[in-house]
């Protein structure tokens, strides 16, 4: 199958710190990439680089068959790329149901009235419609972490960015995220997933990229790649 | 899930009382030349001025995230421009308003080139800077005066639409009359102002814009065009303050650099209302204005301690009570009087 994104050479630096490094891979259409590395691999930075939030210093970046490494953010999320942030980033002051009507009618270009029913329908599934008229500034940990989950999936995205999303969460939590995050998939949607949960994020995914130091150090199956010696020489310390 | 429908609404029943008590203080505010003094008069026009200048200020600095504090480029500039207009050109005053505010449009479009490129704290401190260039440009035009300024001519005072109608409706001397047509005027802007901003977030951009004011980077990943956005807010507040500048001085008749270009005056004062009342609602500078004018009556006669008492009380609220009055009671309280809120209802 055609990769729907696809990374040839990409280099990002901050200053002297490189910290995308020459990153080059594929994501088929319909898989889910799990992304795993050290605190500071440079794996949000890889995120900030294919939503647009950030523009490559070298490299090219394909999506769903043309190029957008130049791209603002904006457009890239109208053409079905969503996002989750690692640190939960609601609309503070507007209710749970209108921070998913912006990223609906923005993300898609409809009209309200057109996509109130899709939102609702959002909410019923990431478990959030008893919450749906509170200000999203009041929301739990939990809570928050799914707006996240549901904002992006208001905009339909074709592919998911989710970074973190399991962090900080308890089991039991986690285990009722990763049941949604899996039936999302099941329906067709290219994932890449950020999650130093790795439990939680091999029940899920069907490859695994290992990061570091911004440079990719493997990609492949999740059993091969958590059985290779760099690998645990790189998360020695981290309970794997 | 299936056979569950929803149905949105934003109406509230505090609102609809609201809005019931709004239209009759409306037509008690058109009605009041008829019954009220001078002085009443003068004061409803200030009032209403600053309201007006406030809702530009909230949308800016409270919606857009544009902390500006060089507002007064746009008052002074517009204002200028209705006695350019007036002096050079005959102007009716009344039309002469129009140019204020295209006027100071245009102005806005190279000072967002400038201004745009600075975040945060130096944004507020160029636009601040911009503002300084036009007081120190306008000081150089011979016609309006130059640096001492100049006065309203008579025969366009008197040729101002409505004047003499309103001598003879209320059978009052040409100065009083023309008062009522300033406080008309003001009012109408007011209500303008308002309405429009209330319309403008009740769409879909207006979610937007508030989604925005709350993180900018989540709404920019959700498909806001955030630059779009700074544009429209600031262009649409710069016309809107520069008729209110124009309005100033058409009732004032005098005119000069440092009164039309007053930091202290057009936005200092602005931003203390916009913070007291509760920044990013529309319902706090409506609460700020009364607040203000209250302090200002009360405190007139104890000069600098006047100042002092509200840069204190404004850092206070900024302190104990960020949403300002407003925030207060419609946090306890949940009422909103503009609702804007879109409620998502079980239909079963």
């Amino acid at each position: 199958m055609s990769p729907i994104l696809s990374l040839r050479n990409v280099t990002k630096s901050f200053g002297a710190l490189t910290v995308t490094d020459d990153v080059t891979f594929d994501v088929p259409q319909g898989q889910a990439l799990g992304i795993i590395g050290p605190n500071g691999a440079g794996k949000s930075t890889l995120f900030n680089l294919i939503t647009g939030n950030l523009s490559a210093d070298a490299g090219r970046i394909d999506y769903d068959g043309r190029d957008v490494t130049r791209v603002p953010p904006m457009q890239r999320c109208l053409s079905g790329i969503g996002r989750s942030f690692q640190i939960p980033q609601p609309f503070d002051r507007l209710t749970v149901f209108e921070n998913l009507l912006v990223s609906a009618t923005h993300g898609r270009g409809l009209p309200e009235r057109a996509v109130e029913a899709d939102c609702a329908a959002v909410l019923d599934r990431t478990e959030l419609i008893k919450v749906a008229n509170r200000p999203a500034g009041g929301l739990t940990l939990l809570q928050r972490k799914r707006l996240e989950l549901a904002r992006a999936m208001a905009t339909r995205p074709k592919l998911l960015l989710l970074d973190e999303i399991a962090g900080g969460l308890t089991e039991g939590e986690c285990v009722a995220l990763v049941d949604t995050i899996r039936a999302i998939h099941a329906e067709g949607v290219t994932i890449i997933w950020i999650e130093h949960v790795l439990h939680a994020l091999n029940s899920v995914v069907e490859r695994l990229l290992v990061l570091d130091f911004g440079k990719v150090i493997g990609i492949g199956e999740p059993d091969t790649i958590m059985a290779s010696q760099e690998v645990r020489e790189i998360y020695l310390g981290i309970e794997v | 899930m299936a056979g569950q429908t929803y149905t949105v609404s934003t109406r509230t029943a505090a609102s609809q009382i609201a809005a019931v008590v709004a239209l009759v203080l409306l037509v008690v505010a058109i009605a009041l030349p008829a019954f009220a003094s001078r002085s009443l008069i003068q004061d409803m026009f200030f009032i209403l001025t600053m309201l007006t200048l406030a809702q530009f200020w909230n949308l800016l600095a409270g919606y857009g995230g544009l902390v500006s504090v060089g507002q007064q480029a746009f008052v002074g500039f517009g204002a200028y421009m209705l006695f350019g207009g007036a002096i050079l050109w005959g102007v009716n005053p009344v039309a002469g308003l129009l140019l204020s505010g295209v006027f100071a449009l245009i102005l806005a479009i190279p000072t967002a080139f400038f201004a745009f490129r600075l975040q945060g704290a130096y944004f507020a401190i160029g636009t601040w800077v911009v503002a300084e260039v036009v007081r120190l440009s306008v000081a150089q035009w011979k016609a309006v005066g130059g640096g001492t300024g100049t006065s309203l001519p008579r025969d366009a005072r008197d040729a101002m639409w409505g004047v003499e109608w309103i001598e003879a409706a209320f059978d009052t001397r040409s100065s009083a009359a023309r008062d009522i047509l300033a406080y008309w005027l003001a009012l109408a802007l007011a209500v303008a102002t308002i309405g429009g901003i209330y319309w403008f977030l009740r769409t879909k951009r207006g979610l937007a814009l508030a989604a925005l004011r709350d993180n900018v980077d989540a709404a920019r990943s959700v498909g806001v065009d955030s630059a779009r956005m700074k544009w429209v807010v600031f262009l649409v507040a710069a016309f809107g303050t520069g008729i209110a500048g124009g309005l100033i001085f058409l009732q004032n008749g005098r005119i000069s650099p440092d009164s039309a270009f007053s930091v202290i005056d057009w936005t200092a004062f602005v931003i203390f209302i916009v913070v007291i009342g509760g920044i990013g609602t529309i319902e706090g500078p409506i609460i700020g204005v009364l607040v203000f004018f209250a302090l200002q009556t009360l405190l007139a006669d104890f000069g600098a301690w006047y100042l002092m008492v509200l840069g204190g009380l404004g850092i206070a609220v900024m302190l104990f009570a960020p949403g300002g009055l407003w925030g207060l009671v419609s946090g306890r309280t949940g009422i909103q009087l503009f609702p804007i809120r879109r409620r998502l209802e079980r239909r079963e």
